[in-house]
């Protein structure tokens, strides 16, 4: 009894999840593997992909289900990143004009998404996705034709348009990784990066429990309800989809400060998948999420991920750790949508 | 009928631009038509079993390539071996369909996004398979099949041994266009059109309309929507193996992934919807879609001097034109429930 | 010799006892009306007739059913259907984007064989399209029905689809029994005219008809003999030509009731209305209302009575601004806006929901936030102000959650309960908590003890009039349970046809009640 209970509260995912981590866990010590390497990894990891995960939530609260359109706000953090490049900033100063650039261009676009996503109810996730597809499919011409000058930004020998990746060392590369990091033994601890994490998260943390998000998040739980007791459903929705836009938008910047690079054309397109499986892992339903989620789910996944690489590098070839995280993230996903609703995931 | 028109013009007007000559169009036309119109035929009978655009036709395409591998593991070729790939491959299709009904009726109403990631999903499993255990655990006879670690099939297999094998079955002699492959294509659309006119078909339409008034009336709603999926994947197995015999090479991890992408564009492309297609919609479709696809790199060059923009273009129309079907789709849908609350 | 037999009939769900040792008997080739109100135990009798999955997956029931001579028992309606049994149902179930012929045939389609259905099976057999036609051509002709077969039924008038539903049971060869639920509610005067005439017809033809209508005319009319159920019991079986229809009312609504009159107010009509509506339209699917007038005073308990689908639940609806709606609403005078859910709620007016489940709860948040929501929507309370932001108070929800708890008697595990997993009963008793917590001038509530047990209807009901009497609070009350309006209203309006049929005190005869509510008028009837 106690154990069934014990096995509902956490659920059949996150238990195959954490017991699949924890054998890895296990096996790379046995290998000895370097373990100060793999905690260096999953802080910094979580750090660079929590906040992408966290967009989710406002999207799932506000009732539009997993946001498969989150490419949409990726563009607009690229095209933050991209105008603070060009314009040859440095340092913090390179990273606060992207995000000036970037917060109000997704403000407007996913403002301009939400009054769409209003007139396919039902469908947002389908929508969302084909959506999200053509948008990064006509940005790929964007950045072809974009007139950026800067030589950091333009292939060297002549050809036109953007280059698929571009190195940030000299602008914005690693700055919150290395604000404030300390050293235990061999880890370096990106305090910067993860307390980038703890602000946003506690900002939707903190409008979850004001008036305006309780409408939101009552607006997403039942439409009927909400309208009965005088919300504006529609405006909620915008609100949820505006929030997970920009939230998309600076996830894209902090990432790509974090990595070191900035990644055009298709790689938006691999933004989304792993941010819905990481918070269904944690936890969430297309119904329900929290913040909690998005920790315990981005935990997990990215944990997975940093300690399959080199246990799996021993044990077989390097490709299966990507397959691992193919069938997993979308296993997730299938999973949650296969549930019904009021059913636990 | 505005869609297919749409396109028709941005066709003509790519023409113009490519200044490629109608003798190629055409070769190229016929060979392109000849090897996705099957596909495309796959996704007529879950959109009228109401079940939407079936993304899932790529685990059909994954049945057909794994026929395919396990003939080129035994060298069997010829029109003997290509047959034997389509017949090993229909069990397969059959189970993966099964499965992906299964899975679809756990989702009523967001088939389609759900189907997307059980392909994504499945391509994962295909790849552990094919990458991970192949040579390992399933034993492989013929060691060119696999990578020089002896694990994992290669990139690409050269399917030269059954290529072109069914495209010029009987009429090799008289002509180098594919034939076969047309009269099999046709005899599979006058299939389809009889197909809808037996009670299975009678059922699969009436559940397509109303899930409810049909098991009302007795019809066994969640079998009749498996059978239709089953249908759907068995046909994208045997439009994989015609559409590769034709290619002449297998990319193993990545000829599958996007022929739900194509055939659903070209399905769309011709005018058919998520609750409406038929034979027409997809031979207009993949004409129109395939002839954009051959004119539109160079037409980009043409036009803006860069063959680039091109290809992004005719990606953005695949995915473009999904994505406004769908909206449009979900869109009438919306309207439909508020106007039924109209004074 | 009866067709049908059905003795000694019980069946309870969920310890609820909806049937108890009913005996319907049914003569070959009669037409037979049932009679009851909303809850007497009818739907569940027709369910067990025809077999519905939902009596076999509560536990079935009790008592024996012969048919056509032989032990019947149904397990699936298609069961029901092999021994002739037909039913056509109050929604119709037609598909709109079928042809005519297409829908009477549906899945009973002629066919002929093909190479393939040889091989394969008979789900592969061709359609016979001439053959469906000609057949359904004939089934219409005996309704008198002249119209194109291949036309489709989506756009076509309303009687015309209930005439297809019927042409396609008939067409079944083997029909015995026609189940009609409720038939004419959806046709017009002379459509139903028509309509009693070809259920002439078929019994004619030897075709027995069951027959469930609240219009008590039309049962007169037509039918050879009538079976009255009331509260889940057998009121009485009797020949048509010995019951008149004021009779016929009496047996529908009679029941012992207790008036506990003292406690009832008067109420002056005289005074200035407290709330007024005008010509009042709500196009609630279902239950429309067609120009609604009715003057409500400050601190009445207002009933409004009437049978399921005639509009009474469309009123409050309307008046929240839920469903589309025209007309005009007065509050102490003043014009309210339409179609606002939001300025209703500002101006003190509270509603209860029918549908607790899908409007009235959030079923997967906790009691504690369900019971405060709406006042912190609408009046800010439970609200911290730090700086410029407002929020939320979860302690103050708490402890004023734990409160209703307590004064409510809501049967939980704690105020942090998500409200699904709650009993019917103390679902309601959230919802009024809610209502509670807003403490509005006038409430309205719908349905308030549909699907929960009698302990838990009087606590609901109690409350209400603590309302009432201590708060001053107007109350206006829809519900399907006459016996309940009795007990707590002081006026009692009975809707029908989506309009005020007639407003009776609550001690009127019961005669009057059950006319009412089959649209007439008892001064129209006794003269």
């Amino acid at each position: 009894m106690d154990i069934k209970k014990i096995y509902e509260k956490i659920g059949f995912p996150r238990l195959i999840i954490s017991t699949f981590l924890i054998i890895l866990l296990i096996t790379a010590a046995t290998l000895k593997l370097p373990m100060s390497g793999i905690w260096q990894d999953i802080f910094t990891r979580f750090g660079m992909n929590a906040i992408l995960v966290l967009a989710m939530v406002p999207s799932i609260q506000s009732g539009i289900g997993i946001n498969f359109n989150l490419p949409l706000g990726v563009i607009f953090g690229l095209i933050g990143a991209l105008i603070s490049i060009e314009l040859g900033l440095t340092g913090f100063a390179s990273l606060f004009v992207a995000l000036i650039v970037a917060i109000p261009l997704a403000i407007i676009g996913g403002y301009l998404y939400g009054l769409m996503l209003n007139k396919v109810k039902g469908q947002e996730m389908t929508v969302g996705n084909y959506f999200g597809y053509s948008i990064v499919s006509f940005m790929c011409i964007f950045w072809l034709v974009a007139p950026f000058k800067n030589p950091e930004l333009t292939w060297a020998m002549g050809g036109s348009g953007l280059r698929v990746t571009l190195s940030m060392e000299s602008s914005m590369g690693g700055v919150l990784d290395k604000f404030l990091a300390f050293k235990i033994g061999n880890v370096v601890f990106p305090t910067g990066l993860i307390l980038t994490f703890i602000l946003l998260a506690s900002i939707v943390w903190v409008f979850s429990k004001s008036k305006k998000g309780t409408a939101m998040i009552v607006a997403g739980s039942s439409e009927a309800f909400a309208a009965s007791n005088g919300v504006n459903v529609d405006k909620q929705r915008i609100i949820g989809i505006v929030l997970s836009t920009v939230l998309a938008a600076i996830g894209i910047i902090i990432y790509s400060q974090s990595f070191g690079f900035l990644q055009l054309y298709n790689a938006p397109l691999y933004v989304a998948l792993p941010a819905a499986a990481s918070i269904l892992i944690g936890g969430a339903t297309l119904q329900k999420a929290k913040i909690i989620h998005v920790i315990i789910g981005t935990f997990l996944f990215q944990g997975l991920l940093v300690v399959a690489l080199p246990v799996i590098n021993i044990l077989s070839e390097g490709s299966m750790a990507e397959i691992i995280r193919i069938i997993i993230s979308n296993g997730i996903i299938l999973y949650a949508l296969t549930r019904k609703a009021g059913e636990a995931a | 009928m505005m869609v297919p028109i749409v396109f028709l013009v941005l066709c003509l007007g790519g023409f113009f631009l490519s200044g490629l000559p109608v003798n190629f169009l055409f070769n190229e036309m016929v060979f392109r038509l000849s090897r996705n119109l099957i596909l495309v035929l796959s996704l007529i009978i879950p959109v009228i079993s109401g079940m939407g655009l079936n993304f899932g036709i790529v685990l059909g395409a994954m049945a057909g390539q794994i026929g395919l591998i396990i003939i080129m593991n035994y060298n069997i070729g010829g029109i003997g071996g290509l047959f034997l790939a389509l017949l090993l491959s229909t069990p397969v299709a059959i189970f993966f369909g099964y499965l992906v009904g299964k899975v679809l009726n756990k989702a009523k109403g967001k088939e389609m996004i759900t189907s997307m990631i059980l392909g994504f999903f499945a391509n994962g499993i295909y790849q552990l398979v094919f990458i991970v255990l192949a040579g390992r655990i399933i034993p492989f006879s013929n060691p060119n099949m696999l990578m020089s670690t002896g694990t994992g099939l290669r990139n690409t297999i050269d399917l030269n041994i059954v290529r072109k094998s069914f495209d010029g079955f009987i009429f090799s002699g008289i002509t180098s266009y594919p034939i076969f492959t047309f009269i099999i294509t046709i005899l599979l659309f006058v299939g389809l059109y009889f197909f809808l006119k037996t009670k299975l078909g009678q059922e699969m339409r009436a559940v397509g309309q109303s899930m409810h008034i049909a098991s009302v009336s007795g019809i066994d709603v969640d079998r009749t929507r498996i059978i239709s999926i089953i249908i759907s994947t068995v046909l994208a197995a045997w439009g994989q193996i015609i559409y590769l015999q034709n290619m002449g090479t297998l990319n193993t991890y990545n000829n599958h992934e996007q022929v739900g992408l194509f055939a659903v564009a070209s399905l769309l492309i011709g005018g058919a919807s998520v609750d409406k297609a038929s034979w027409k919609e997809a031979f207009i479709g993949t004409f129109l879609f395939h002839l954009l696809f051959i004119i539109s790199p160079l037409a980009g060059q043409n036009l803006m001097g860069n063959a680039q923009i091109g290809e992004y273009f005719r990606v953005f129309i695949a995915y473009g034109v999904i994505g406004v079907a769908l909206l449009l789709h979900a869109w009438e849908k919306n309207k439909a429930i508020t106007q039924l609350s109209d004074i | 010799m009866s067709l049908l037999q059905m003795e000694n009939i019980s069946k309870t769900y969920s310890g609820n006892q909806v049937l108890k040792s009913v005996t319907l008997n049914i003569k070959a080739g009669e037409i037979h009306g049932l009679l009851g109100e909303n809850g007497a135990g009818k739907s569940t009798l027709m369910n067990i007739l025809f077999g519905m999955p939902v009596i076999h997956s509560t536990g079935g029931f009790e008592g024996n059913m012969t048919f056509d001579g032989k032990p019947y028992l149904p397990k699936t309606p298609m069961d029901a259907m092999k021994m002739g049994i037909g039913m056509v149902h109050q929604e119709f179930m037609l598909i709109p984007g079928f042809t005519i012929t297409e829908n009477i045939k549906l899945n009973r389609e002629n066919t002929k064989d093909t190479f393939l259905s040889k091989i394969i099976g008979p789900k592969l057999e061709k359609l016979d399209l001439p053959k469906m036609k000609e057949e359904s051509k004939e089934a219409l002709n005996k309704l008198n029905m002249t119209v194109d077969e291949y036309l489709p039924v989506a756009g076509l008038p309303v009687g015309y689809m209930q005439f297809i539903e019927i042409a396609r049971e008939i067409d079944k060869t083997n029909l015995k029994l026609l189940i009609l639920d409720e038939p004419t509610a959806v046709l017009t005067e002379s459509e139903a005219a028509q309509f009693l005439e070809v259920i002439k017809n078929l019994s004619n033809m030897g075709i027995a008809i069951l027959f469930i209508t609240h219009r008590l005319d039309e049962i007169k009319q037509v039918t050879d003999s009538i079976t009255v159920l009331r509260d889940g019991s057998l009121v009485k079986s009797i020949e048509t030509k010995n019951v008149d229809i004021v009779e016929m009312a009496r047996l529908m609504v009679g029941r012992e009731i207790s008036f506990e009159t003292s406690n009832k107010k008067e109420i002056d009509l005289d005074e200035k209305p407290f709330l007024e509506l005008k010509d009042l339209y709500v196009n609630m699917p279902g239950e429309k209302v067609k120009g609604v007038n009715l003057k409500i005073q400050k601190g009445e308990i207002l009933g409004l009575g009437g049978l399921a689908g005639q509009g009474k639940i469309g009123i409050s609806n309307g008046i929240m601004g839920l469903y589309p709606t025209q007309g005009t609403i007065l509050k102490d005078g003043k014009e309210m806006p339409l179609n606002n859910p939001r300025e209703m709620l500002n101006n003190s007016i509270a509603f209860l929901s029918e549908d607790r489940k899908g409007v009235g709860l959030l079923l997967d948040e906790p009691i504690d936030f369900n019971i405060a929501y709406t006042s912190i929507e609408i009046q800010e309370k439970f609200i911290k102000n730090i700086g410029p932001l407002k929020i939320v108070n979860g302690k103050e929800i708490k402890s004023h959650a734990n409160k209703m708890i307590e004064d409510l008697d809501i049967r939980c595990t704690g105020s942090n309960q998500y409200t699904r997993f709650l009993s019917g009963g103390n679902q309601q008793k959230v919802c009024i908590a809610r209502a509670l917590t807003l403490n509005p001038e006038i409430l309205l509530v719908s349905e308030p003890t549909r699907g929960i047990d009698i302990g838990a209807k009087k606590l609901v009901l109690d409350t209400l009039v603590k309302l009432n009497k201590e708060l001053n609070m107007t109350i206006i009350i829809t519900s399907s349970e006459l016996a309940e309006l009795r007990q707590i209203s002081d006026r009692i309006a009975i809707i029908t046809e989506g309009k005020v049929q007639s407003i009776l005190p609550p001690d009127a005869s019961d005669e009057a009640f059950g006319l009412a509510m089959a649209g007439k008028d008892i001064s129209e009837v006794v003269d």
